[in-house]
């Protein structure tokens, strides 16, 4: 029996499997496919101080291998969160992390400062790094000074497992890692999406409602991996690397370039239950080559 | 409802329209539960298709555990599942979203209309009010004759009337423009499924009308079980809802189409 458990700070999960935000729901919606409870961790959907309805449809375009979204953190707020999300989640037997989101540092802290309080929610993963959105968003992900800022405001207000999810819309994402690390960050994990854009030719009008969108799928997986590879080098805290990843080889492939976890997104639409295939393929991996523990092959690139 | 993930085989795939295809899989065991208007998400078996393609339930034999799927092709998704051949593997969720309400509901007269590919799930609908008795009026549009998929098919249970754009079959025009509707007692409820533009034209004639009336959209959706949050639709209730998840079917009045 090999070792699958790996640790994000204080926060020890099963195993290096988890759902990224925005992509699995609350977990519940997957629960017909598969055991959401053999997952490392469920990251639930972009959480907001306020409500918010998100973009105008259509909101997403299918690409080569790939496609964008610009859903703009539709979610029914905090409150509505704590009052009936939290206690259906907190039965499901696996680390539930919130994604939170905010328009300006005192929601991030605010929505953070909620999310504090309640037992059974271990982690909070912070994302300034989301396309979709006028204000906030990806403009603190950007910048190093920016993005250090929103992170310690949150420290503050935080005390137990602060991820912090980061853009890939940047000349180098090391140094926003490296600053957000500096402020306090207990994770990284990366990439958020690539900003993209469709055209419909024949009616010569941008495809998605906000012209431009967030690209996911396997199209920017050798990105992201090149992105966790060079962060996992540049930092002391563990990443958790997501883009992409469509089978268990692919999340080797991350864990590997340094990656203590992985995410999967995009793949959750095409295969409802890839995670659990994917949970059981790195398991056969450690097996087949000797390895009694994933901690063996986590930045173990030749 | 309980929704599965099932590969299902390829028992007979044949062109039934000039652009569309009649795809019949095998469920491996006893159908699960399913309402007509309910969907299921069918894995595009082609490298180069990376989502899955949503398409409605058109008919279903409990006794064979056979699921109907009546496609239109129009990209490479649709193109390729029209390719496969009996005996192929597919990969399907279902059954998915909420379909059309006739369970709950007493009805007695419905009217069921369908516009090009729209008719898909209103076969199935058609064969559930047969069983319990009650003769539904179909009322199909499409811009030419060869459009008007499925039509001996659908008159095995129920009353077929047609409108066409250039004439050449029934009546000429819009189905909103047909004759039937000019005694606008005769029906009790509105099943419609068809493009945008009929559905808004059926839904104004049934607010002006007051009958009762529900229409199945199709927006573009990724994962189909409401977790992407792509194919939304306001909602004078509960603002942006998924289509997938919420729908495809609608009571029309809950959809922000008239202000």
């Amino acid at each position: 029996m090999v070792q699958l458990n790996t640790n994000i700070g204080s926060l020890e999960l099963k195993n290096p499997v988890m759902t990224a935000s925005g992509t699995f729901g609350y977990g519940t919606e997957y629960a017909d496919f598969m055991d959401i409870s053999r997952l490392g961790a469920i990251i639930v959907k972009g959480t907001t101080l306020n409500p918010r309805q998100g973009n105008p449809y259509p909101r997403m375009a299918e690409t080569p291998s790939g496609m964008l979204n610009a859903v703009g953190l539709q979610n029914k707020g905090v409150d509505y969160f704590v009052d009936h999300i939290y206690p259906e989640v907190r039965k499901i037997q696996t680390a539930i992390i919130v994604n939170v989101s905010g328009s300006c540092i005192d929601d991030y802290v605010q929505t953070a400062g909620i999310i504090n309080t309640l037992d059974d929610i271990p982690a909070i993963e912070l994302n300034i790094s989301c396309p979709n959105v006028k204000q906030g968003g990806m403009a603190f992900g950007v910048n190093p000074d920016s993005a250090a800022q929103v992170v310690s405001a949150v420290r503050k207000a935080y005390d137990k497992t602060l991820i912090v999810k980061l853009s890939p819309n940047v000349t180098d994402i090391t140094e926003i890692a490296r600053a957000v690390e500096g402020a306090g960050a207990d994770s990284v994990s990366l990439i958020n999406t690539m900003l993209g854009m469709a055209i419909d030719a024949e009616k010569r009008k941008p495809i998605l409602s906000t012209i431009t969108g967030g690209m996911s799928g396997p199209a920017v997986k050798p990105v992201a991996l090149r992105m966790v590879w060079q962060t996992a080098k540049a930092v002391k805290i563990p990443v958790i690397g997501l883009g992409g990843i469509c089978s268990a080889t692919d999340a080797i492939e991350f864990l590997l370039a340094g990656a203590s976890a992985i995410q999967i997104g995009t793949a959750n639409f095409i295969d409802p239950s890839i995670s659990e295939k994917v949970i059981d393929g790195i398991a056969d991996y450690l097996q087949r080559h000797g390895f009694n523990s994933v901690q063996d092959i986590i930045g173990a690139l030749e | 409802m309980k929704k599965y993930q099932s590969d299902m085989v390829v028992a007979d795939n044949v062109m039934v329209g000039p652009n569309a295809t009649l795809l019949t899989l095998k469920y491996p065991e006893s159908l699960p539960d399913m309402v007509a208007g309910q969907f299921a998400e069918l894995q595009v078996p082609s490298a180069k298709v990376l989502l899955r393609r949503p398409i409605s339930i058109h008919s279903i034999d409990r006794t064979n555990n056979l699921v109907e799927f009546l496609i239109q092709i129009v990209g490479e998704g649709t193109q390729s599942l029209a390719a496969v051949k009996a005996g192929d593997t597919v990969n399907v969720l279902l059954p998915l979203g909420n379909g059309f309400n006739y369970r709950s509901t007493h009805v007695a007269r419905p009217l069921l209309i369908g516009g090009g590919v729209g008719v898909a799930p209103l076969l199935f609908l058609g064969q559930e009010f047969a069983e319990h008795g009650i003769r539904p009026t179909f009322l199909f549009g499409g811009r030419t004759e060869s459009l008007i998929l499925r039509k001996e098919e659908f008159t095995k249970y129920g009353d077929l009337f047609i409108t066409t754009e250039d004439g050449s079959a029934g009546e000429k025009g819009f189905v909103t423009n047909h004759s039937l509707l000019l005694d606008s007692e005769q029906f009790d409820r509105i099943y419609a499924c068809g493009p945008t533009p009929m559905l808004k034209a059926v839904a104004c004639w049934a607010k002006e009308h007051e009958t009762a009336c529900e229409v199945s959209l199709e927006h573009r959706m990724a994962c189909g079980i409401g977790a992407c949050l792509c194919c939304v639709e306001d909602t004078a209730d509960q603002g942006n809802v998924c289509v997938c998840k919420e729908g495809p079917v609608f009571e029309f009045d809950r959809l922000k189409w008239f202000n």
